[in-house]
Order: structure tokens, then C-alpha cells, then sequence
């Protein structure tokens, strides 16, 4: 299936304001995860600008697709693709992290509008997920579960353990994201503790294995259709990206996995996205 | 007080399994409730989920040997609208599965029911890796969080009926052996109500689980030497009746708490807050000493750590000295 062209310009230019957006409110903040918040606004906003069914005037609509951001530390790139749906004002992302916001340091689920399930502490959300799928089959509902993992997350055990029921129960109505962006706090993911093979790892839990360019809509989409499609299994797309994406002096450094720009560095990084027709 | 105020002590007379309790309500109110959803971690048959699983296999999701999986799965069965209860051992669903059950259920308040079979000491054989004597201080921290331990299979069912109703985290924590039965078959369950099970105004015991048959034994054998005691049923451990342990300290002036978990954290630590804050009274706290137990009968571990009528029997007549200093 082709992408029409002017579609894939007009998600570049979402995911240009979500970056601009995250970038603002990450500063305001004064801390936050740059890194991994960037590295995941394409597939973000593959998902809420395109592939998911999801009506923020209506957000328990009973056939809505579900998102859940099991990697909660990427929380303000969710914030700001809720904020631009219209699920909450986009001045509110101001109150990110600050005292009596809505918009926690991570996603919960009983403060913010479009955010069902809570996250934060790595490797719970693909269960959480799984339960979802449980229930909307015994439920006869149609919608998708879409859960957004990242590359260090898989080595928390309980992930494995959510593999193996997804596959077991053959939830095809799971449709998991890897944010492979390589790094994670300490460094290099491969360095601190390899997470590879990932495709034959979840190929052996069952799982229908699509790769695509974290970064290229028409690779997000293709996949994201054609996880769509497979049926009596769960699907994983790993999607490969860059830590810091789109912030050329954040670019793969692992210092802004856990750091908030400062205001020089949001002048030369909106300078730079700003900049970009 | 007078003998005529005192409720006459029925000591029971025959046991029930707390746990085949838990699996026939299970399977009859799933009848009549569709949302209600089970899994088990590889242990359905001990925790009888699976009476449920044999009649709703549709409803009944076994996660293998995974509680922290099982854990997180619950929740999001419950955020889709169904109420999911998940067993398993008590010191693997509370211990193994902790941190899921603070991020998954308690802080987002999800409408999950952990029901805990083979608490405490009563395992027995099993030995200490098996033994849990920490879940009601690990569940008891947690915000949101409602707490019970049924005295016996009837209180088991009320409170699994209660659960039900009521939306929220709850915990319920169940044993391998089978309790002395307390209560009618159709005890009506009262989340957060303790029960006064005999008056008496020398001192009180108040006790949870297991341990209610044993001080209404206590009270029995104190009874006839002229020492009337109180007998209270805690099951809800959170949110404590703090009302009737205040008059209760206010009446008898002197407390032994019982509970087959540590006296660390559990019943004990709970009914000190509330006496050291709201009404300083003497108290001894019987329960596990700070240790580990062994492989052995389940009754020569409770003789052994002193969880028996007998030691209650002892405490009181301790605690009421101290009344006197």
C-alpha cells in the first residue's frame, strides 16, 4: 500500500509541533526525559494522527483503540499528541511535573484526560495491556490495544512473562511498539545489558515481528496496518530510532535520557525545528 | 461488669476450609455476575479458583508461574470493566507481585481483588519459603488499599461478596488449613466493622484470622476462673475500626492483640497506632516473633511460636497486671 505523500507532510509537520511542544514543557519543568520523549514522537504520533480510532470530545467511546505508554518516562511526547488531539488544553503543558498539574512526572491515569492506564516503573505495561485485550475479547469490542515499550525495558523480567500470555492467549488484538532507540540511562543498551536478539526473542514467544524506521511514517503506517491484518497472534514492531531525534546536539547522547533542556539549549533546539520547512 | 451483660461463649464445634469457601462463592457469584473474572498462577487447584475455572473456562485465566504478569494482567482486565480476582499463595501474590500491585493497583485504584490462599504459618510442611508472615504489613502500607483476613469459611464468603460490591483494591488473605466455623452460613460481611464476639471487662483480646477461635477458647478457659474478657474479630485489618478499639480500651483497660502473621506490621502494629495515639492502654502482641519458622505440623507450629489459647490465656492475665502498674 502506498502513503499518500501529502499525508506523510502533514504528520511530519504534527511531529515537528510535538517536539517543539515537548521540548517547551520539558524546559519549563526543569527535569524530564528528553531523550526517549523524541525518539518517540514519530510513532506516537503514527498512532494518534493516523492509525488509531479515538474520539477526544467522546474519550470512553466503546469502540476506541487503547494506548498505553508502558516506557512512562516518555510522557510528555504523549501529553503533547493528547494536548494536539484536544483531550486538554495545549497550554497545560506548562504545568508538566509542577504542583497540582494534571500532568504528572509519569502517566496516570486518574489526572489526565486520554491517559487510561498508569505507568513508570518499566516492564508492567505489556501485562496491563494484555489484560485490556482479555477483556475487549470477551467483550466482543473491536478495538486495538497499542503498547509503546522501550529498548531498556526489556530487560525487566515481567515482560517476558507478558510475551509469553500474549502469545499464549493469542492476543491479535495487541499491537506492541519497541522504541529501539539503543541507549538507556547508563549508556548503551548493549553495553549495560544486551537486549538482542529482540526479533527471534519475540518471533519465540509468538509473535508476529515487523522492522521499521522508527523516524518514517510510511514505514510506521505500513507496519501498523499490517499488524492490523495477522491474526492468532500479538504483533510487535520494532521500530528502530534515535535517542534525542530531531535535536541535533541531543542526537544519541545519553546525558538527555533523564534531562530537561536548559533555556539556551530549547532557543537552539527550537531554532533548529523551527527553522526546518 | 455483670455476668448477665456477658454473651454466653459457644466455642465451635466443627472446621471449614477457608479456601473451598472461597472457590464455591467464587463459582456462585460469577453466576449471577458476568464482569467477574479469575486467574491463578498455577495454583488453582490449592487456591480453588479452579471450582470457578471448571464452570466459566471462558473467565478463567491461568498465567503460569508469573504473579508480577498475573498482577498487572487483573489490572487491566479491570480497567476494561471486569472484576478480576487473582490468587494465589499468599507470600508470591503479595511478596513476589508487590511493586505491580502498588503501580498497578493501588495507585491508580483499580478495581482488583487479590484473594491469597496459604497465608501464615499454617502451611506447615512447605517450610518458611512458604510460610507468610509479612503480607499484612506489605498490603497494610499500601494507600487505597482494604485489608481482610475472615476468621472462618462463612466470614470468607460475606467478604467475598462484599469485595465485590465495593470498588476498589482489596485484599483478602485466606489459609491452607481448615478454621474453626464461628459464624452462620450467611454471615453478612461488613467491610471495616470489627465484631464483638463476648463481652467482659477485665481485658480484651482482639484478634483476626485464625486466632479468633483460639481467643474465644482463651476466653472460655479465663471465664471459668473468674476472669471476663472481651473478644473481638478484626477481619477488616484496613480500614481499622479504630472506634470500637478505643471503647474497647476505654471498657477494658487492657489489650492482647492475636494474629498469625508477624507482630511486626500486621493487627498489632495497627491496634498500637491507634492505642499510642488515641488512648495509651497496656498491650501485648502475640503473634510471629521477628524470624522465620521450619517444615513441621501446622499445630506444633502454633504450639511452638505460642499462637494458641493457651499463650492468649497467659497474655491476658499479664496485660491486666500491667493495668495495675
Amino acid at each position: 500500500m502506498i502513503i499518500a505523500p501529502d499525508l506523510i507532510s502533514k504528520l511530519d509537520k504534527t511531529a515537528r509541533q510535538l517536539r517543539i511542544d515537548v521540548l517547551k514543557a520539558l524546559a519549563n519543568a526543569g527535569s524530564g526525559h528528553t531523550g526517549g520523549s523524541l525518539s518517540a514522537i514519530e510513532i506516537i504520533t503514527a498512532l494518534y494522527f493516523n492509525k488509531m480510532r479515538h474520539n477526544p470530545q467522546n474519550p470512553q467511546w466503546e469502540e476506541r483503540d487503547m494506548f498505553v505508554l508502558s516506557k512512562g518516562h516518555g510522557a510528555p511526547a504523549w501529553y503533547a499528541a493528547l494536548a494536539r488531539c484536544g483531550y486538554f488544553p495545549v497550554e497545560e503543558l506548562q504545568n508538566l511535573r509542577k504542583i497540582d498539574s494534571r500532568l504528572q512526572g509519569h502517566p496516570y491515569s486518574r489526572t489526565t484526560p486520554g491517559v487510561e492506564v498508569s505507568s513508570g516503573s518499566l516492564g508492567q505495561g505489556l501485562s496491563i495491556a494484555n489484560g485490556l485485550a482479555l477483556s475487549h475479547r470477551l467483550d466482543g469490542k473491536t478495538g486495538k490495544i497499542y503498547v509503546l515499550m522501550g529498548d531498556g525495558e526489556m530487560q525487566e523480567g515481567q515482560i517476558w512473562e507478558a510475551a509469553m500470555s500474549a502469545g499464549h492467549y493469542k492476543l491479535d488484538n495487541i499491537c506492541a511498539i519497541i522504541d529501539n532507540n539503543g541507549l538507556q540511562i547508563d549508556g548503551a543498551v548493549c553495553n549495560i545489558m544486551n537486549v538482542e536478539p529482540l526479533d527471534e526473542k519475540w518471533r519465540a514467544f509468538g509473535w508476529q515481528v515487523f522492522k521499521v524506521n522508527g523516524h518514517n511514517f510510511a514505514e510506521l503506517i505500513q507496519a501498523l496496518n499490517a499488524a492490523s491484518s495477522v491474526k492468532g497472534k500479538p504483533s510487535l514492531i520494532i521500530a528502530q530510532t534515535v535517542k534525542g531525534k530531531g535535536v541535533s546536539f541531543m542526537e544519541n547522547k545519553v546525558q538527555y535520557h533523564g534531562m530537561a533542556p536548559t533555556s539556551q539549549e530549547l532557543e537552539r533546539a527550537l531554532a533548529e525545528l523551527e527553522g526546518i520547512n | 461488669m455483670s455476668t448477665e451483660t456477658i454473651k454466653e461463649i459457644v466455642l465451635p464445634t466443627r472446621q471449614e476450609s477457608l479456601r473451598e469457601a472461597y472457590g464455591e462463592i467464587l463459582a456462585e457469584i460469577g453466576q449471577e455476575d458476568s464482569r467477574i473474572v479469575v486467574l491463578d498462577a498455577d495454583l488453582s487447584c490449592s487456591t480453588k479458583t479452579a471450582t470457578f475455572a471448571k464452570k466459566f473456562p471462558q473467565r478463567f485465566f491461568n498465567m503460569g508461574v508469573a504473579e508480577q504478569d498475573m498482577v498487572g494482567t487483573a489490572a487491566g482486565l479491570a480497567i476494561g470493566g471486569k472484576i478480576p480476582f487473582a490468587s494465589t499463595f499468599a507470600i508470591f501474590q503479595t511478596g513476589r507481585a508487590w511493586e505491580q500491585i502498588r503501580q498497578a493497583i493501588c495507585y491508580p485504584k483499580t478495581n482488583v481483588k487479590l484473594v491469597a490462599s496459604h497465608a501464615g504459618i499454617t502451611v506447615g510442611e512447605d517450610g518458611a519459603s512458604h510460610h507468610c508472615i509479612e503480607d499484612l504489613a506489605l498490603m497494610r502500607v499500601l494507600p487505597g488499599m482494604t485489608v481482610i483476613v475472615p476468621a472462618d469459611a462463612n466470614e470468607t464468603r460475606g467478604a467475598i461478596k462484599a469485595a465485590v460490591k465495593y470498588k476498589g483494591p482489596v485484599y483478602i488473605r485466606l489459609a491452607r488449613d481448615k478454621f474453626p466455623v464461628i459464624y452462620e452460613k450467611n454471615h453478612l460481611f461488613t467491610i471495616g466493622k470489627g465484631d464483638r464476639l463476648v463481652e467482659g471487662g477485665d481485658a480484651a483480646i482482639i484478634a483476626t484470622g485464625l486466632m479468633v477461635s483460639a481467643a474465644l477458647e482463651a476466653a472460655y478457659a479465663l471465664l471459668k476462673q473468674g476472669i471476663e474478657i472481651s473478644v473481638v474479630n478484626i477481619s477488616t485489618i484496613k480500614p481499622l475500626d479504630k472506634e470500637l478499639i478505643i471503647s474497647l480500651a476505654a471498657e477494658c483497660g487492657a489489650i492482647v492483640s492475636a494474629e498469625e502473621h508477624s507482630y511486626i506490621g500486621g493487627l498489632g502494629s495497627a491496634v498500637a497506632e491507634v492505642l499510642s495515639e488515641e488512648r495509651p492502654t497496656p498491650l501485648i502482641r502475640i503473634g510471629m516473633p521477628d524470624r522465620y519458622a521450619f517444615s513441621g505440623k501446622p499445630q506444633q507450629l502454633l504450639e511452638y511460636f505460642g499462637l494458641t489459647a493457651a499463650n492468649l490465656e497467659k497474655a491476658v492475665k499479664q496485660v491486666i497486671k500491667k493495668k495495675k502498674l
